[in-house]
This record gives C-alpha cells, sequence and structure tokens, in this order.
C-alpha cells in the first residue's frame, strides 16, 4: 500500500462525529476517486491523509512509516478554493516558489503566463489561480496527490487541460492520486478506481 | 414554457478598470468588450464561458457593485427602462438578487441563520427556504466555518430566496454540490423561473446548464461569442455555430475530453480581430483584419464569427 488510513476517528464537536472508524488504502499506481453528498467528511478525510488534520483515532501511514512530521511532505494537497489557499498579500511569485522551484517548461505546460507572477491573487480568475495551487504541490518531492474538487471552478477546456496534463505528469513520475469529485464522468476518465464513500464507510 | 416581458437587456456594455500601469501613469484596462444578453419572464439563461472571461464582472455590473476604479459603458435595460446606479441601488436585494461565487461572501461571524434573514427577511422564511434547500434546523445556528462546502453553497442560494426578487442572478451555484443536489438546486433555478422571475445562471457546469436553460450566452475574453437555444447544446457540436462553444463541448468528460490548447488572451493584450483567432483552426486572415468582428442571426441563433456556417 502507498497510502493507507487506519481506522480514523474524527469529529469538530463532541456531538458529531464526521469519521467513524474509516479505513482506506490507495495502492501505487493507483487513481482513486472519492464521491460522496456533500458534507458527509471527503474533505476532511482528505485533510486528515495530508497530515493537515490529526485523527482522534487512527493512523495514516505513507509507504508503511508515519507521514514526516519535519521538512516536505510526500503527500500534498489541492484544495477546492484556491482564494483560500493562497496568501492574498503575496505576489503569486512568491506563492510558486514557497516550497520548490519549477523550470519555465513547466510552467508553460501549467498555462502559467509570466506576467502572473509580479500579480496578487486577487488579479487572477479563480482558473488562473488554481494553476498556481496545483504547480506549487507538484514539488519533486511529491508522491501522491490528492486532489479535492481542484476543478470544479474551472471551465471545462482548463478542466480538461489541467486533468491531461495532471495524468501525464502522474504516469511519468509514477504518483499516485485520490480525487475527490462530485463528476461522476470526470471520475471515470481520470480514475482505476471509484470509491463511493457513503458505501464504504458503512 | 412561454417567455414574457424582457426582465433585463443589455447591449453593446463594456467595462474597464483603471490600474496604475508605472509610477503614476493610469491605464485602461478593458475587461468586458461589446458583451450583449437578454433574459425575459419565465427564462432561465445559463451563461458559459471560460474562467476570467467576464461572467463575475457581469454580474457586478448589473448589480452597480463593481468597485470605483471600474468604469462602465453600454446600455442596462431593466423591463425597459434604463438601468441607472440609483434604481441598482433601490433594486438590488429586492428585485434583483445576487447568489454570488465564493463561499467567502458569507459573514465568517455571523451565525448562518440570521445572515439568511439579513435586513429584510423573516425567521420563518428563512426556516422554509432552509428547508427547500435540505438544510438542517441546526445549521442556522452553525457559522460558516462548521459548514462543508456544499452546505456553505446552498446557505448562499438560500440568501436570495429570501427576498422577493424578479431577477435572480447566480453566480455559480453549484460546485461542489453532489450530482443529485446540483440537479436538485437547478431544478429550484428553473422553477423560479416557472414562477414568473427572469434567472441568469453564470456556470461552469454547462452539461447540466443544457439540460435546465432555455438559452445560452457563452462568453469569451470579455465578449459573447455566441447565443443559442439550450436545445442547441444538448444536439452537439453540430448544431451548434461558434469554434469557442463546439470546443467546450468537446472538452466535456462525457464527450471526449479533449481541450483545445492555449489560454484565453489576457485583458490587456487582447488581439486585433477576432479574440479566438490565435486558437482556432478556421482562422483565417480575414479574422484579423477587421477592427471588430460583428455578432451576426445564423440558424435561430447569434454568433460572432465570419466563417461559422
Amino acid at each position: 500500500m502507498l497510502i493507507e488510513a487506519k481506522n480514523i476517528v474524527f469529529s469538530y464537536t463532541k456531538k458529531n462525529v464526521i469519521l467513524d472508524n474509516v479505513s482506506l488504502g490507495i495502492d501505487t499506481g493507483e487513481r482513486a476517486a472519492l464521491v460522496g453528498p456533500s458534507g458527509c467528511g471527503k474533505s476532511t478525510l482528505s485533510q486528515i491523509l495530508a497530515g493537515y488534520l490529526t485523527p482522534q483515532k487512527g493512523t495514516v501511514l505513507f509507504e508503511g512509516k508515519p507521514l514526516p512530521r519535519k521538512g516536505y511532505c510526500p503527500v500534498q494537497l489541492i484544495y477546492q478554493h484556491p482564494e483560500k489557499a493562497i496568501n492574498p498579500r503575496w505576489k503569486l511569485g512568491r506563492t510558486l516558489t514557497e516550497a520548490w522551484d519549477p523550470d519555465e517548461g513547466f510552467l508553460e505546460e501549467m498555462g502559467i503566463e509570466k506576467e502572473w507572477l509580479s500579480r496578487y491573487p486577487a488579479e487572477l480568475s479563480g482558473g488562473e489561480m488554481q494553476r498556481f495551487c496545483i504547480a506549487r504541490a507538484l514539488g519533486p518531492g511529491t508522491r501522491f496527490v490528492i486532489a479535492d474538487e481542484m476543478s470544479t471552478m474551472l471551465d471545462v477546456i482548463t478542466q480538461a487541460q489541467i486533468w491531461n496534463l495532471m495524468l501525464r505528469i502522474i504516469e511519468k513520475r509514477k504518483l499516485g492520486l485520490l480525487m475527490v469529485t462530485h463528476n461522476p464522468d470526470l471520475a471515470k476518465r481520470v480514475c482505476s478506481r471509484v470509491i463511493d464513500f457513503e458505501k464504504f464507510v458503512k | 414554457m412561454e417567455s414574457g416581458n424582457n426582465v433585463l437587456e443589455v447591449k453593446n456594455l463594456s467595462v474597464s478598470f483603471k490600474m496604475y500601469d508605472k509610477g503614476l501613469e493610469q491605464i485602461d484596462l478593458k475587461v468586458i468588450s461589446s458583451l450583449n444578453i437578454s433574459v425575459k419572464e419565465n427564462e432561465l439563461l445559463a451563461i458559459a464561458g471560460s474562467s476570467g472571461s467576464g461572467k463575475s464582472l457581469l454580474a457586478d455590473a448589473i448589480l452597480g457593485i463593481l468597485p470605483d476604479n471600474a468604469s462602465v459603458s453600454g446600455d442596462m435595460l431593466y423591463y425597459n427602462t434604463p438601468l441607472t446606479k440609483e434604481r441598482q441601488e433601490k433594486l438590488r436585494g429586492r428585485e434583483i438578487a445576487l447568489v454570488p461565487q465564493s463561499v467567502d461572501f458569507l459573514d465568517p461571524l455571523m451565525q448562518t441563520g440570521k445572515q439568511v434573514i439579513g435586513v429584510r427577511g423573516s425567521a420563518e422564511k428563512q426556516k422554509q427556504v432552509f428547508r427547500r434547500y435540505g438544510l438542517k434546523e441546526e445549521v442556522e445556528k452553525m457559522y460558516p466555518f462548521q459548514l462543508s462546502g456544499g452546505m456553505a453553497r446552498r446557505v448562499l442560494v438560500s440568501t436570495a430566496l429570501i427576498g422577493d426578487a424578479k431577477l435572480i442572478v447566480a453566480d455559480e451555484p453549484t460546485p461542489g454540490l453532489s450530482k443529485t443536489m446540483a440537479k436538485e438546486a437547478m431544478g429550484h433555478f428553473r422553477s423560479l423561473a416557472d414562477e414568473g422571475r427572469a434567472v441568469i445562471l453564470i456556470t461552469h457546469d454547462i452539461d447540466l446548464a443544457f439540460e435546465y436553460a432555455d438559452a445560452v450566452a457563452v462568453f469569451y475574453a470579455g465578449t459573447t461569442v455566441e447565443t443559442a437555444s439550450a436545445e442547441d447544446f444538448r444536439k452537439g457540436p453540430d448544431a451548434l455555430r461558434h469554434p469557442y462553444s463546439k470546443a467546450l463541448w468537446a472538452a466535456l468528460p462525457q464527450n471526449g475530453f479533449q481541450p483545445i490548447p492555449g489560454t484565453q488572451p489576457y485583458a490587456g493584450s487582447l488581439p486585433k480581430g477576432c479574440l479566438f483567432a490565435p486558437r482556432c483552426s478556421k482562422k483565417t486572415k480575414e479574422c484579423t483584419d477587421q477592427e471588430v468582428i460583428p455578432m451576426r442571426t445564423l440558424r435561430g441563433g447569434e454568433v460572432c464569427c465570419i466563417h461559422a456556417d
């Protein structure tokens, strides 16, 4: 197993347990889609898998070991709302190079214009911002990508461009993928396995 | 459904932002140019197009909530009377309602129930609207950070329904909703239109929009490139007119997932003539020779392309 969540229990408040003993494993070379109604805990599970949230019970293992507590995390999460994942006071060039230095060819592939690097997030559209979030997450240390509805804000042409590019990079670098989506057609296109969150949790 | 009176007509709209270039030099950045749409009572108009094509700015222009450094030209008619700044101020929140795009529009320090009631709603109406959208009673006491993405969306939609709007502008109301719930939301907008309102639905979920809308306007780089009946979009690329509309259709996951290369030109450096020409496979010299490609009527729709047939 590349990444494994074992018996995860998580709740934001005492009354409402969102994840109750959830286990999930994704193999090397697998591309999995997580689908389910809104509010069921898909994003919470994504954040636990990427190490942003610590579950009350249970463990997350990456290649059999817990996620590193320091340094570059091999599991990278791309969020649904790029405007919330980017520092609004930083120019985008700084955001882009937060974790690694992508070269020009990569930026061109991602469809990031050079002019955008000297702009602030408020001066770009959601789709344009999301390209920065994706580029930022694809550093050389990344082994597994979690895409939490990353393309819902994009028009369908940009969505297809970005997913075709992501799939190329995933293939080339043998990355694992977990995508959260509401679009069954997109899940079928991109993934090798579709996990129905509700059926799977019960 | 038979359509009634014209509720909103936007003719030849331009929006530009005054921005500082170098030092104290100011430039006008044109972000919307020669844009045309119209929507009638009982009509659901979907607006599709690339991210950054000016869809949300159009919504802000209709409500008159663009920032101060924006200047607007062209005509906007609301029930055949010019929509002036004063009228906008009077009508928005009452007759014209906005369902905003970003969940950031919710006040993070206020319980959602109170936000939805706002200044003109009642608790009773709010409970009714929450029920309509499947939001449990405890949600009204929650703060925005306690909501999931989909719940936040439904709260946003609720804010627009609390009043008695005649024109609803919904800016991306469906991302983050499951397919079933997105369909339900679309169904709600459909019934809002069927009840006599005019609804403008700005969306990237175009496959869903085609199912529920009456008409579709396609935006590219700040202008309308095609308006057509939703029926044409359901039929597929042969019924469509503009190469960009065809490209949108072909990029859907269920229709091939094939994107055209390139990106939309940036507002500051728009090409001369057809704005889509740099990415178009049918491009000829004529496309870039003229200053502006006019809209023309074709097969019951309108298109901004000299080669469309």
